[in-house]
């Protein structure tokens, strides 16, 4: 039966790597590329000595670049700006890169292309807050299988971005369904999974050609049923769900001696005294940062029970969560979701997989949005990803059944400037907004409809997919010379 | 044709409290935009007549006699009940929690004598969830149980056709097909490799035509071989899940050569064999959304998959999202393949008519027709859009409740 890379499913064990022998290579990589790296950095930025902790200096800096694009304006379209505005036959018009106007009167200067959009729709480019596109790429083999570093339940030290394969078919997928930016999150095995890292969904040869410029980290946790169970099952700890909350007590702990550690030397080292500078731990360092706000938690967590343990942890530690993500039972919690500002990332279809999923309710989105509260529709997959518009028009219509009318303007939402909020680049992308990142879909018909077809796909201004010319239909490495089939 | 936009339309359900059992199953719909597969097609202004349970009369000029309780659909899209493939409802209820999953065994001397239509449980929370996607019957599918990596499984065993209609004995019909994967993963049940495999269904074919034996090779068991004398009589067709285009080549020939009546399944790369198929007269089942080259047995997915097999002439029945939970998505499928090319009649037949055709029931199901069963279902809107929600559903023309343990629990939640 077919195999998909989801949380829904077990993913194929890779071949366990001691965990000395992967920190030594990390720790040899990142020395290897701090030299190179420092010339993306800029000059006034002090370098730190490279094996201190203390202000780390930039690795594997974003190298992305937007593609050259052509002053646009698609004209007569119907435009969700994700601002909680629809306007009808409106304007949108792209220069440089950017969003320049967005209204039902705006001037078309001369010489700009002009695309009718007459009978068609606009909205921001769709974000997935939750992919693990390029870690479980396609074809799922084993040899791919780079999302789990599931030999320990505390891998605050790696980073998804050392797992991604550019390569993988599903990025082109994606961008079919609208998809420009995503977030690429380490899978759930782990208490602490690793860093995310943000992408815009451009095809590129390195995952640096991909980076988000200047998105933040974020962390990945996950609580229940998938920690405890690989690692419970082993003999380990956690094997109960308040090991797992024991466990993300102590390593709480542990980071925050780090931090004062580090501040303490950094304090020092700036009034002009020595002293030796603390040995660089790379998960702990994740973690500080965190505890200093630099880094977003993005926690995997199902039942509202464990979310309100959750959020109980973050006071203790004082960190923040940015979002609880699958989070089925947002529903039974929606005022202790808004009390804390904490976002939701959730789908409207899945459920029952496992216990922790029995409660899954279609109508969780519109629930949350009514109370208030910041929710993305996600996709974890990579079927799904293609279609979280039709995924949210799902949760609309459970929502309308249950008698919370979510209106569209604010649904988009759900897709584009939520989970841009969730991934911490809500300032550049995500809205239809002057100034913001040229991000846009042009959708066939109104995107809730499943005969909605993403015509022409903007990143950054530039076109990249339109349906009506096969030459802006990326295919891989991997699919060439493949008998691949159209979309 | 047109489609209506999604639209919430408030039915006056005159249901009257008192009727009885029997005359609860006598009533027409009017004011129908009907949309079914068969004779009476589309009709934007219908009439629907219900008889104990069966439908009496279809079509635009339609009689409703004197004191018959009426439905006024108010202009709404009617439609026949889904008929879903490639499910495990009954069968299932938390997929994590294996007391609860029967839609395999680790019994090794059971695996073609395997058959589904003892383990089902009306009671599961799935049914009525699948119904409220407009499904009304499913075909349930035995799967494979994969723990013993050393045991050689063919075959997984025999499929049922249920009714989703509450308190009802849910088995519609036993034993409507016999359930084997190839390719990769069903090579690597049979020594890992698909030269192999082919070798051995012929050998096991070969033994079934055979006299009766004391004992058989290949870990089968008196039972296994007894249930595969249908399929070698070309009485049950075998369901065979394939996805790459030369394993579909090789199975059109083993079908050739023993005479087997197939269908099969996932089919992913079918479109590249579309036309073999169709000279075969072999049905297909397909999700069209399956278009993620997973493995190196599907390189070739596509989401166009089923407007080219359906413009070669093949008759396709569209699937769910999975086996269980999520069988309610098996509308929006096929707007998917409509929005990639499926003429939209095409798309409704995929999940209704065509898949009664395909496992031998289309004399009962699939159509708004007389004389079959009245699984019926309003529409507030176009039922492949995702915005549309069913506003009544009639299962041999009980109605049903629009209610599931997930509605109620918003229900707590959000009042």
């Amino acid at each position: 039966m077919t195999r998909q890379t989801s949380d829904t499913t077990p993913r194929p064990n890779g071949r366990h790597i001691a965990r000395a022998a992967l920190l030594g290579t990390a720790l040899a990589l990142l020395a290897g590329c701090s030299a190179a790296a420092s010339s993306a950095r800029p000059a006034e930025a002090p370098p730190p000595p490279a094996e201190a902790a203390g202000p780390a200096p930039q690795p594997f800096a974003s190298t992305y670049h937007p593609r050259p694009a052509a002053d646009t304006a698609i004209v007569g379209a119907s435009i969700l700006t994700a601002t909680g505005q629809k306007i009808d036959k409106g304007t949108i018009l792209m220069a440089a890169g950017k969003i320049v106007a967005v209204g039902a009167d705006v001037a078309v200067p001369a010489g700009v292309r002009v695309i009718d959009g007459t009978g068609k729709w606009v909205t921001p480019g769709i974000i997935d807050a939750h992919s693990h596109l390029g870690v479980f790429p396609a074809p799922g083999v084993q040899g791919h299988a780079d999302g789990n570093e599931n030999i320990d339940p505390y891998t605050a030290h790696v980073w998804a971005e050392h797992s991604i394969w550019p390569q993988d078919p599903v990025f082109t997928k994606a961008r079919a369904g609208g998809v420009t930016s995503l977030l690429i999150l380490p899978g759930s095995a782990n208490l602490f999974g690793g860093r995310g890292v943000s992408v815009k969904n451009v095809p590129a040869v390195t995952v640096q050609q991909m980076k988000f410029p200047g998105a933040p980290y974020t962390l990945k946790m996950a609580c229940g049923e998938n920690p405890k169970g690989r690692y419970g099952s082993r003999g380990r700890a956690p094997a109960t769900r308040m090991g797992e909350v024991a466990g993300f007590r102590r390593a709480w702990i542990d980071a925050a001696e780090y931090a004062r550690k580090v501040d303490a030397y950094e304090k020092k080292r700036a009034r002009g005294e020595g002293g030796e500078a603390p040995k660089r731990d790379l998960g702990l360092e994740t973690l500080a940062g965190v505890l200093k706000g630099d880094i977003l938690v993005q926690n995997h967590c199902y039942r509202a029970d464990e979310m309100a343990v959750m959020l109980d942890v973050g006071h203790e530690f004082g960190y923040k969560t940015r979002a609880f993500h699958h989070a089925v039972e947002a529903y039974k919690i929606a005022d202790l979701l808004v009390a804390d500002d904490v976002c939701v990332a959730t789908w409207a279809t899945r459920w029952g997989f496992k216990m922790e999923a029995y409660d899954a309710i279609e109508e969780n989105a519109a629930i949350l949005s009514k109370a208030g509260v910041c929710v993305a529709i996600h996709s974890d997959e990579q079927r799904l990803i293609q279609r979280l518009n039709v995924e949210s028009a799902v949760a609309i219509a459970a929502g309308r059944r249950a008698g919370i009318d979510i209106p569209q303007e604010e649904a988009i939402k759900w897709i584009t400037i939520n989970p841009a909020k969730i991934m911490g680049i809500a300032d550049s992308t995500g809205s239809l907004e002057p100034g913001k990142m040229a991000d846009v879909v042009l959708w066939s018909k109104n995107p809730f409809s499943v005969y909605a077809i993403a015509e022409k796909v903007f990143i950054d201004g530039a076109l990249v997919l339109d349906t009506s010319d096969p030459a802006t239909r990326y295919r891989s490495d991997f699919e060439i010379g493949q008998p691949v089939g159209e979309e | 044709m047109q489609r209506r936009l999604p639209l919430f339309t408030a039915l006056a359900l005159a249901l009257a409290a008192t009727a009885t059992p029997v005359a609860a199953q006598t009533f027409a719909i009017t004011n129908a935009h009907l949309v079914t597969p068969g004779p009476v097609g589309e009709v934007p202004n219908g009439t629907v007549l219900v008889r104990d349970g069966r439908i009496a009369a279809a079509g635009a000029n339609v009689a409703v006699p004197a004191g018959m309780r009426t439905i006024d659909a108010q202009g709404a899209t009617v439609t026949p009940g889904l008929v879903a493939v490639n499910t495990a409802l009954g069968l299932l209820e938390v997929n994590s929690v294996s007391g609860s999953v029967d839609n395999k065994t680790k019994n090794s001397g059971i695996s073609a004598s395997f058959d589904v239509q003892y383990g089902l449980n009306p009671d599961s929370t799935l049914i009525p969830i699948a119904r409220l996607g407009g499904v009304t019957h499913a075909v349930v599918m035995p799967d494979y149980d994969d723990s013993d990596q050393e045991r050689e499984l063919p075959f997984a065993g025999k499929a049922a056709l249920i009714s989703l209609g509450e308190g009802t004995n849910i088995l519609h019909r036993p034993g409507v097909g016999m359930m084997l994967e190839l390719g990769e993963d069903g090579a690597a049940r049979i020594g890992g490799s698909r030269a192999a495999e082919f070798v051995q269904l012929r050998q096991i074919f070969d033994l079934v035509r055979q006299p009766p034996r004391d004992e058989y090779p290949f870990e089968l068991s008196q039972a296994d071989v007894a249930a595969l004398k249908p399929v070698l009589a070309g009485t049950m067709p075998l369901i065979v899940v394939v996805h790459r285009a030369a394993d579909i080549q090789q199975v059109l020939k083993l079908a050739r050569d023993y005479r087997l009546k197939i269908i099969l399944s996932g089919a992913e790369e079918a479109w590249r064999v579309a036309g073999e198929i169709a000279a075969a007269k072999v049905p297909v089942l397909i999700n069209p959304t399956s278009n993620i080259p997973s493995n190196f047995d599907m390189l070739g997915a596509s989401l166009r998959n089923a407007a080219v097999l359906k413009a070669a002439g093949v008759e396709i029945a569209i699937g769910g999202n999975d086996a269980g939970h999520r069988v309610r998505e098996m509308r929006y499928n096929a707007g998917l393949a409509v929005s990639r090319g499926l003429p939209y009649a095409d798309g409704i037949e995929a999940l209704t008519l065509a898949p009664a055709r395909i496992f031998g029931v289309a004399d009962q199901l699939g159509s708004i027709a007389p004389g079959k069963s009245a699984d019926i279902v309003i529409w507030d809107g176009d039922p492949l859009e995702p915005l549309t929600q069913p506003t009544a559903i009639f299962i041999a023309g009980r109605e049903q409740p629009l209610t599931s343990r997930a509605t109620e629990l918003g229900k707590r939640y959000a009042p």
